[in-house]
Order: structure tokens, then C-alpha cells, then sequence
């Protein structure tokens, strides 16, 4: 077979078939050949070079072989008995190394020369290897074809540790054969969601969730910065260090990374290559006798991962190379992810955008998430979490553009569901249900039960849920409901509360009630357990979210710096100029000329425009650039100054007056208390800003009855108010209750804190909140048998974390990229950018 | 050919999702580059059509960013200001390949560019 052939000997005279020469004996290439012999079988003598030493194989099926659910046998495409059938030469375990276009031929490895009149290259991709120190030790694979899952295999007989680098389709895949033979799978991924480019932050929490579940371990926004060898023993893998300088041990490194399309042979040849070999919509090349399809091309600007494209491109070809032509126009395609127990699918594009609309479906029982994204009545992307038997059907509806105006109402719950006519409908669906159909799982209440309990007088969803408990626990109901309410009373329906956003029909008291009670400490378990109905939330819900799940589990819950206003991001203000204000603290107001002469130093180093005394009893600096905080704030830092928050939903100053040490009326140390009460107090975060004063009599030269917490010293002890405000509407404190010592006075201040902390909706200030819920009601709640010593307690636990200055941790380096430019870029004239 | 006409700013992994960094052009117009959280990035420049607030420093949701000044919602990919304001900042054309992200050379040095 593999003597090279004289192809005019034993052709009829006037009747020589012209040579194909197909590089790459792969998915796309075979398929190529078969499309062609189906039309026109008697037209090409081919030969076939495939660097690999066996027959075409279904290489998307290397996962399951992996994982032990299929063999190499089955998952053969073409035996040996179709290419001797069809007259096919096939040159297996030999790499073409180089095109000859001139001569039109190509010469392989072993030396062999093969002429050609066409020439198909389908050479598919290779693995992309991350350029780090370590990348070529023994033990390092990537997966790209039957070698690599030989490889892996035989690592995983001696079982230990395997490391993924890539947490993408195929990384994951990988992941989960390795954990099927035994072993310790860790998987490494850049990203902060796994498949990123296939699934949006809310699927993408659910399936780490179900990976970590089973045993893996998946560590994302990590970054591999070396693969370490084994100390004495050459060449051998042993671990992998991460940027962060942690190490994971490794028996087996795989590196799953992306592809890049195979052009090196083409390059040389000097077709016209971008990132893919060029191609029309004939698969032609730029040298017309020259064709190209599969993963190696580039069509239309795009280059292809997956295989639906490639049957398309094939027939393509072969309608093209048999006179028939017919075109490619490019593929919208979509994902599954072939990993026994989870169900995912993701197609089109579920970026959004301007006019497009999210419909969303959470059902926090079985874990499903689903998410369609509609635009001007086409479907135009879709996410499947848990539940994908609609995905090829939302696929089908995306592909042909089919306005779904009709369905819109339906469209979320499926085929079954939008195209059962009258069904159409959820309202009919639900008026369809019978009496005692199980309504609410979370409480066992029937439908029966819920129309009893609205004709019984509860007219909006909250009366519902006190009166019958139905969708008072998950919520997944909660459409069910609302549909039954509507049903039952026609259009008398009460609206609710206020829900938090528009995202939930939940409101902030349930949300705070439910994080603590079902323990959700992450926001994309919030918003899957309570059935947000976006993917990511929203301005208003975010920083919300981000604030109680703070306050319910400090030192535990991590911060989400994307979900806060600039200013507490960069801790400074704002200003209109894009510069910002810092105002470090200045202890109630005391300062001393240590503090003064470093801010006096940092106004002439950093030339602020302006310093100003606030009213907030300290020192303001204008005019610094976001690149110059972290070093202003070293400059401070060793004056022993820390921020003063005066940009946070949190504590900002406590004013003082001078009290019994100087003032001929002082009763009390009014200065003194304050300085101790702010050194309670700082670096609390709130609900919304906090601010405290201390007068030394009732004078109140300090403005303590506006002010969120204030002390009025008496002669007798302490006078406590709160829910003082200044500002737009300004209202005057109510009188807390009076105490006779300090001690006593920063206890309550403590407790009435946390109390606010745990109680007020996320922007809601002290008074309206006092305001909402009624003085009394405070008071109860602070009277009640050790109410005070237990907030006073949970306030002092959460400061152990919150009283860690984030100028310092700033000055010393952390989040540097917030404050760093990118690059800067310097334009030069044209003839030096030549060789720049 | 990616090198003559675009410019190559660095790894995607320099702005994490939901923010966005900031490219001075030294005689030109500061550029904000976004990494959205459904890990898209967008280029415009650094000024809120309103009154010049850095969008760089505003919220990020969906494809719109929120101008830190006076919440005006900015579309990244028109840069047309939303809702009932009207405004508009010019974009950058921008595409990431291979883990990296290009910016159109022309958008960003502009006329200097030509005339030279
Ligand atoms: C700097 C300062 C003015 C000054 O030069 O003195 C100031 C400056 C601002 N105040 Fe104020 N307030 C300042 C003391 C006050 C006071 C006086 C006080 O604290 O005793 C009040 C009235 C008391 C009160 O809050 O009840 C005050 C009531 C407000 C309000 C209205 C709050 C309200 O509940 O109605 C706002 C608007 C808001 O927060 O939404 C506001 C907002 C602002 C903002 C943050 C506006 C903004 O969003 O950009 C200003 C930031 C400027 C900056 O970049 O530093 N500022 N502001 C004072 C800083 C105090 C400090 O050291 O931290
Ligand atoms: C583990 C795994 C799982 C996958 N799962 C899926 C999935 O679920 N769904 C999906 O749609 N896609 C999946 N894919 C992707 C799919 O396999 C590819 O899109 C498809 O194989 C591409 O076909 P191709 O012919 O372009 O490349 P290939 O199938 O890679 O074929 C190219 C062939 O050319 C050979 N070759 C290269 N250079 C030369 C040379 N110079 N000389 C001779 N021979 C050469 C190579 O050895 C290779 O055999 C998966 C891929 C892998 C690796
Ligand atoms: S009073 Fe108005 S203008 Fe003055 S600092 Fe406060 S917010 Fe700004
Ligand atoms: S400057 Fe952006 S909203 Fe005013």
C-alpha cells in the first residue's frame, strides 16, 4: 500500500481522475471525503495523511473513553475495510511536513511525495500551551487525542493527585474522568466562572457547586504561574504553583486551556492565513486548488471549536468540488457538556445588550436554572442549568429567527408548556390544576388551600404567605401564587410590599430573613435559592446583597468590590473632576501636629488644590488622582492616621465638643467619650452612612440630637438618642434611655448599632427607619431579657474583621490594579512605529 | 497584520470582570477599557458625555455602566446614553484574540496617526 503509485498506468485513456490529496485524517477530513464520494464516487483517486497511527475516530467521544463508559472501538468512525472499499490510500502515523505548491505536491515526514491536483487541509488544532516555566516536564498532557487519554490513563492506574489547568468544556471533561478512575482532581481556571464563554455567573455557580459536591476541588480567578518538578527525579511533575504562591500537588498536569487552528504547514505554504487558513464560503483557499476545512479554517472572520460546523463546511466542499456549489454561510452552535449527571446547555449569545430582554426561571428544589434571551421577539441565546430538555428546542427557535410574540408569556416553561394552546397561557395552566394539586412543596399547601385562604380575605402575596404559609419558604411558587391571587380575584389584587429590586419579588426584610435562616453565603446562591429573576441582579440589588450577606457572616463572607459605588471601592470621594477627596480620621476631632505636619507634607508633595476643615470636625484633602491614593495614604499611614471613611455606607465622624476638661459647662468628658466611641465604632460597614456625636451638655455644641447616635452628657450621666438627621429633611432625635456610665453609654451605642446593622433596609438611614418601624418598636426590641449584651456582643465579633484599615492594606499593594492605568500609550510618528 | 492595525494593550486578565481600567494616550483622550460580567470588553473614552465623569470608575451591569457622578447609564457597546438623557461618547473598536485584547490603532491615536 504504501509504494508510491504511477496514476496514469491502468486509467482509461481520456479519462484520468484527478488526485485529492487530504491532510489530516480527522473528523473533518474524513467527512469531507465521505460527503464527496456520496456525489461523486468514481471522481478522485484519494490519499489520506494522518499524523495520528490509526484509523478516523469520533475524538469528541474521547471523553467517555476517559471515562470509562465507551472503548476505542466504538467510538471508530471509519475502519480499514471503508478505505480499502472506497480505493482510499491511507498514510496513518505519517505528519506532512511541508507543501509544495509550485510543483503541486506535498511531502510527508518519511519522505514520501504525493502529487496533487486538489489538496484538502484539515489538520484540525492544536492545544494551547501556557508559555510557563515547568510546561514540558514528564507528566504534563494536554487532551487532544487518543496518546493524551493513554497518558492520563496510565497516571490515573497509579492514582494520587491530577491537576486541570482550564476550566472549559474540555478541561472539565477531563476533570471528571480522572475523579471517575480514582483520582484527586483539582481544577485550575483564570476565570472567575467556569465555561465562561458558555454560561453566564448564576449557571456557572451551580455547576462548580455540583463539581465541588463530587469531590473535585475548583479553584477560580487563579492564575498557574509554574509547573514545579519533583526534587532529584528528572523531568518529573509534582505540583503546581499558582501566582498567589500556593502549591498544589500534582501526579498528573493536563492542560486544557483552548485551541489554537493548526496553520503552520499552510503559513509556509504562503497561503493567506489570519488566525485560521482563509476560506470562502467553498472552502476554497486563497490557491483555488487548494481547499481547507474543519477547525484549521477561518470563515467569515471566525474560527470554529465544535463539530456542527464542520459537517456544514463539508458539504459545502464537496457540493463545491463536484460543480454542484452551494455555499457555507457560517454556524450559530451550542454546548453541552458531556458529563454523566449534569445537565447544561448553553447556545447563542447571552451577553445582552441594548434591547435585550432576560426571562429567567430558578427552581431552587431541583436546581434548575434556565435563562432566555429575547430581543425584538427572537430568541437569541439561551443557558440551561439542571433541566435542558428544551434546548434544542429554544436552539431550533433561535437558528430560524422565529418571532415568539405569541409565546413570550410561555416561553420560559418549555415546548410542552407554549404549545399547549389554551395552555399558552400560565394563568389557564394553573386555573387547569385540580384542588388538591401541591402548590407550595416547601410547606405541603394544595391549591385548594391557597383559594380558600384568598377568598378568606388575603388579597395580595404577603397576606398569602401569613395566612397559609404557601410560598413563604423558597418562594419558587411564588408565580403559582400570583396567578391564583389574579385567578381567584380578578384584577382586585393588592399590590405587595415594596420588593427589593426589580430583580425579586422578595422583600428586603424576607431577603435578610432568608440568608440567615437557609445559611446562603454567596450572591449567586441568594439569587438562585430566592429565584432572582435576572442572571446577575442589577445596580440596586447587587451592592444590597453585598451588604447583607456582610453583616450576616463576618469574617467569612469575601467583599464583592464590583458590586460598590466607586467610592467605597477606591476609598475616597468622587469629585467632579474625576480626582478624588481623602479625608483621614481625626479621632473626635482631637488632632495633634504629628497629623497636622503629614498632611501638611502630603498637600505640598501631591500639590492638592485645596484643604479644607469639614464639617465633620476634620481635615479634607482635594484634588489627588487615583494613581497617587495608595501612596497618599502610605504617607498618612505613617503619621498613624487611617481612613476616615468619609466616602462609605458606614461609620463617618464622631463630633465632640470640649467637655468637662476646659469648658466651664462641661458635666461629662465629652471629647474623651467620643474618641472612645469612635475607636468602637470605625470601620463599620452600614446600611447607610452612620454618623455620631457627644456634647458635654445640653448646650450641644457637638449637634448630637441630628446625628444617627448622639450623647447629651447631663449632670447625673448620659442622655442616648438616636435617629437624628441632618442634611435634606432634618429631624431631631428621639431620647433612647439615659445611663449613668460610660461603660453603659458605648454598651447601648454597641447594641443600638447592630441592632440598625441587622434590622434597616440596605440606603435607609436611621431616621426613616426609626421612622418606618416606630421608636417603640426599637425599644422593645433593646429592652428585651439580654438583648443589649447580645447585639453589644455580635458588633464587637464583627469589628474584630472590619477594624483592619484598608488605606493600609492599599499602601501595601492590594488591588493595585484599580488604581494602576493599563499602559499609557505615546504615539509615535509613523516611519519609528515600524520597528516598534 | 494584527500588529499594524491594532494595538495590543495586554492580557484579558488585567481587569477583572466588572471593572474597568484606564489607558492615558499622551496628547489625546484618556480610553476606559471594560471587562463586563458576561466577559465582554469595551473601549470608550474616559468621559461621561454629561459633565466629563470618568466612566471608568462607574458600576457595571449587564453592557451599561453607571457614571459615578450623577448615575447617568452609559452603553458600552454605542456609548449613547440610555433612558431619558441624551449624549453620546465615542467607542474604540476593540476585539480580544488569544487571551489578549487589541484596540483599533486609528480609534486611539486618531488624527496624529494620519497626519504623520
Ligand atoms: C466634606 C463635607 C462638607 C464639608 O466640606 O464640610 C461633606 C461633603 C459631602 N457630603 Fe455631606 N459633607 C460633610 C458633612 C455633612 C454634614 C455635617 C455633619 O456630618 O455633621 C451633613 C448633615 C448631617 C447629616 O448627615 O445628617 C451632611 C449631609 C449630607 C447629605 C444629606 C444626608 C441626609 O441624610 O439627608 C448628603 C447626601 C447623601 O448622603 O445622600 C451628603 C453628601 C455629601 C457628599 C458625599 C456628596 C457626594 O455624594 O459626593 C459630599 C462629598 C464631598 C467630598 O468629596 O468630600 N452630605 N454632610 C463634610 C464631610 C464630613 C466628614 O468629615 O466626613
Ligand atoms: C476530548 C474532546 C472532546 C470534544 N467534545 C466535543 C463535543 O462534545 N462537541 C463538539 O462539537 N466538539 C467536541 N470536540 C471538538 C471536536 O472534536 C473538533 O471540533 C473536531 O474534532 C475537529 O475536527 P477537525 O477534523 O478539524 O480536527 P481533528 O479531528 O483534530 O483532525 C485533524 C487531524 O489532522 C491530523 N494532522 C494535523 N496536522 C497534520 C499533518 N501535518 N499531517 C498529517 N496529519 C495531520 C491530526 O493528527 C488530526 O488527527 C471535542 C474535542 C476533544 C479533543
Ligand atoms: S452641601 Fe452639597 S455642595 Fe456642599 S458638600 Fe454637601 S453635597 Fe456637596
Ligand atoms: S458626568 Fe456622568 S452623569 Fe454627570
Amino acid at each position: 500500500m504504501n509504494a508510491p503509485m504511477n496514476f496514469e498506468e491502468g486509467t482509461p485513456a481520456g479519462h484520468v481522475r484527478e488526485r485529492l490529496v487530504v491532510i489530516g485524517n480527522g473528523m473533518a477530513g474524513c467527512r469531507a471525503v465521505e460527503e464527496i464520494l456520496a456525489r461523486d464516487p468514481g471522481r478522485f483517486d484519494v490519499t489520506i495523511f494522518g499524523a495520528e497511527p490509526r484509523v478516523n475516530y469520533n475524538r469528541i467521544m474521547l471523553s467517555p473513553v476517559l471515562a470509562g463508559e465507551k472503548t476505542f472501538d466504538e467510538i471508530v468512525i471509519n475502519t480499514r475495510e471503508w478505505y480499502d472499499d472506497n480505493g482510499i490510500t491511507l498514510v496513518s502515523g505519517d505528519k506532512v511536513d511541508s507543501i509544495d505548491r509550485e510543483h503541486k505536491r506535498v511531502v510527508a515526514a518519511s519522505g514520501r511525495i504525493e502529487p496533487y491536483d486538489k489538496l484538502l487541509i484539515a489538520t484540525g488544532s492544536d492545544p494551547f500551551i501556557i508559555p510557563v516555566p515547568g510546561k514540558d516536564l514528564d507528566g504534563v498532557v494536554t487532551f487532544r487525542d487518543l496518546d493524551d487519554v493513554d497518558k492520563m490513563l496510565a497516571a490515573a492506574g497509579k492514582g494520587g493527585n491530577a491537576v486541570v489547568i482550564g476550566g472549559g468544556l474540555l478541561g472539565l471533561e477531563a476533570a471528571h474522568g480522572l475523579n471517575l478512575r480514582g483520582m484527586n482532581v483539582s481544577v485550575i481556571h483564570l476565570m472567575p466562572t467556569l465555561m465562561e464563554r458558555q454560561l453566564d455567573e448564576a449557571a456557572g455557580w451551580l455547576l462548580k457547586t455540583e463539581l465541588e459536591r463530587r469531590g473535585q476541588t475548583i479553584l477560580t480567578g487563579a492564575n498557574t504561574k509554574e509547573i514545579v518538578g519533583k526534587d532529584g527525579k528528572d523531568g518529573k511533575v509534582a505540583g503546581v504553583r499558582l501566582e498567589d504562591g500556593s502549591e498544589i500537588p500534582a501526579d498528573i498536569v493536563v492542560m486544557a486551556v483552548g485551541i489554537r487552528p493548526a496553520t503552520g504547514l499552510a503559513r509556509e505554504a504562503g497561503l493567506e492565513v489570519e488566525r485560521g487558513i482563509m476560506v470562502d464560503d467553498h472552502m476554497v483557499t486563497s490557491d483555488p486548488s487548494v481547499l481547507a476545512v474543519g477547525e484549521c479554517v477561518q470563515h467569515r472572520g471566525l474560527c470554529y471549536g465544535l463539530v456542527a460546523p464542520l459537517w456544514d463546511m463539508c458539504r459545502a466542499l464537496a457540493d463545491h468540488v463536484t460543480e454542484n456549489p452551494t455555499g457555507y454561510e457560517g454556524s450559530v452552535t451550542s454546548t453541552k457538556l458531556k458529563v454523566s449527571g449534569i445537565d447544561l446547555f448553553s447556545a447563542g449569545d447571552f451577553s445582552g445588550g441594548e434591547g435585550c430582554e432576560d426571562i429567567v426561571m430558578r427552581d431552587a428544589s431541583r436546581g434548575v436554572y434556565k435563562r432566555v434571551i429575547v430581543k425584538e421577539n427572537k430568541v437569541l441565546g439561551a443557558v440551561l442549568y439542571g433541566d435542558t430538555a428544551d434546548g434544542s428546542w429554544y436552539f431550533d427557535l433561535m437558528k430560524k429567527g422565529e418571532d415568539v410574540s405569541d409565546i413570550r408569556e410561555a416561553l420560559i416553561f418549555g415546548q410542552a408548556f407554549a404549545s399547549g394552546g389554551a395552555l399558552a397561557d400560565p394563568n389557564a395552566a394553573v386555573a387547569a390544576l385540580s384542588d388538591d394539586a401541591e402548590i407550595c412543596g416547601c410547606n405541603g399547601v394544595s391549591k385548594g388551600k391557597i383559594v380558600a385562604c384568598i377568598e378568606g380575605g388575603a388579597h395580595s402575596l404577603d397576606a398569602v404567605r401569613s395566612g397559609c404559609k404557601a410560598s413563604a419558604s423558597c418562594g419558587s411558587c411564588t408565580n403559582l401564587v400570583e396567578s391564583l391571587l389574579s385567578l381567584t380575584l380578578g384584577g382586585e389584587v393588592e399590590s405587595g410590599p415594596k420588593t427589593l429590586c426589580k430583580c425579586t419579588s422578595f422583600t428586603h426584610e424576607d431577603v435578610r430573613r432568608l440568608i440567615v435562616e437557609k445559611g446562603l453565603r454567596e450572591m449567586p446562591q441568594v439569587m438562585q435559592e430566592l429565584h432572582w429573576t435576572t442572571p446577575d441582579g442589577c445596580a440596586s440589588c447587587r451592592p444590597a446583597l453585598n451588604y447583607y450577606l456582610l453583616c450576616a457572616w463576618p469574617g467569612e463572607y469575601v467583599d464583592d468590590q464590583k458590586s460598590r459605588f466607586v467610592n467605597e471601592r477606591l476609598h475616597a470621594n468622587i469629585q467632579k473632576d474625576g480626582t478624588y477627596s481623602v479625608v483621614p480620621r481625626m479621632w473626635g476631632g482631637l488632632t495633634n501636629p504629628r497629623e497636622l505636619r503629614a498632611i501638611a507634607d502630603v498637600v505640598e508633595k501631591y500639590d492638592a488644590p485645596m484643604v479644607k476643615v469639614t464639617g465633620g470636625q476634620r481635615l479634607d484633602i482635594f484634588g489627588i488622582r487615583k494613581e497617587d491614593l495608595p501612596a497618599v495614604w502610605a504617607d498618612l499611614n505613617a503619621a498613624g492616621m487611617v481612613s476616615g471613611h468619609a466616602y462609605g455606607k458606614s461609620l463617618r465622624t464622631v463630633k465632640t465638643c470640649v467637655g468637662s476638661e476646659w469648658c466651664r459647662f462641661g458635666t461629662q468628658d465629652s471629647t474623651g467619650l467620643g474618641v472612645k466611641i469612635e475607636r468602637m465604632t470605625w470601620g463599620s460597614w452600614m446600611p447607610h452612612k452612620f454618623k455620631i456625636a457627644v456634647s458635654g451638655c445640653p448646650r450641644n455644641c457637638a449637634e448630637a440630637t441630628i446625628k444617627d447616635f448622639g450623647v447629651v452628657c447631663v449632670d447625673s450621666g448620659y442622655e442616648l438618642h438616636i435617629a437624628g438627621n441632618g442634611g435634606i429633611k432634618v429631624r431631631a432625635t428621639d431620647l433612647l434611655c439615659k445611663v449613668e456610665t460610660e461603660e453603659e453609654a458605648l454598651e447601648m451605642c454597641a447594641a443600638f448599632i447592630q441592632f440598625y446593622r441587622e434590622d434597616a433596609w440596605y440606603l435607609e438611614r436611621t431616621a426613616p427607619w426609626v421612622e418606618r418601624v416606630g421608636l417603640q418598636y426599637v425599644k422593645d426590641k433593646l429592652a428585651e431579657e439580654g438583648a443589649v449584651e447580645h447585639y453589644a456582643a455580635r458588633f464587637r465579633y464583627s469589628q474584630q474583621f472590619m477594624q483592619d484599615d484598608p488605606w493600609a492594606k492599599r499602601a501595601a499593594g492590594e488591588d493595585s490594579k484599580l488604581h494602576q492605568h493599563l499602559a499609557e500609550v505615546r504615539p509615535f510618528p509613523a516611519s519609528q512605529m515600524e520597528n516598534a | 497584520m494584527m500588529i499594524g492595525n491594532w494595538l495590543d494593550i495586554g492580557p484579558v486578565t488585567q481587569i477583572e470582570p466588572g471593572t474597568a481600567r484606564t489607558l492615558p494616550v499622551v496628547g489625546g483622550e484618556e480610553i476606559a477599557v471594560f471587562h463586563t460580567m458576561r466577559n465582554e470588553f469595551f473601549a470608550l473614552r474616559n468621559k461621561c458625555p454629561h459633565k466629563q465623569g470618568p466612566l471608568s470608575q462607574g458600576i457595571v451591569h449587564g453592557d451599561v455602566v453607571t457614571c459615578p457622578l450623577h448615575n447617568w447609564n452609559i452603553s458600552l457597546r454605542s456609548g449613547k446614553a440610555l433612558g431619558d438623557d441624551e449624549g453620546c461618547v465615542p467607542t474604540i473598536p476593540l476585539k480580544v484574540d488569544a487571551g489578549r485584547i487589541y484596540l483599533l490603532r486609528s480609534a486611539v491615536i486618531g488624527a496624529q496617526d494620519q497626519a504623520a
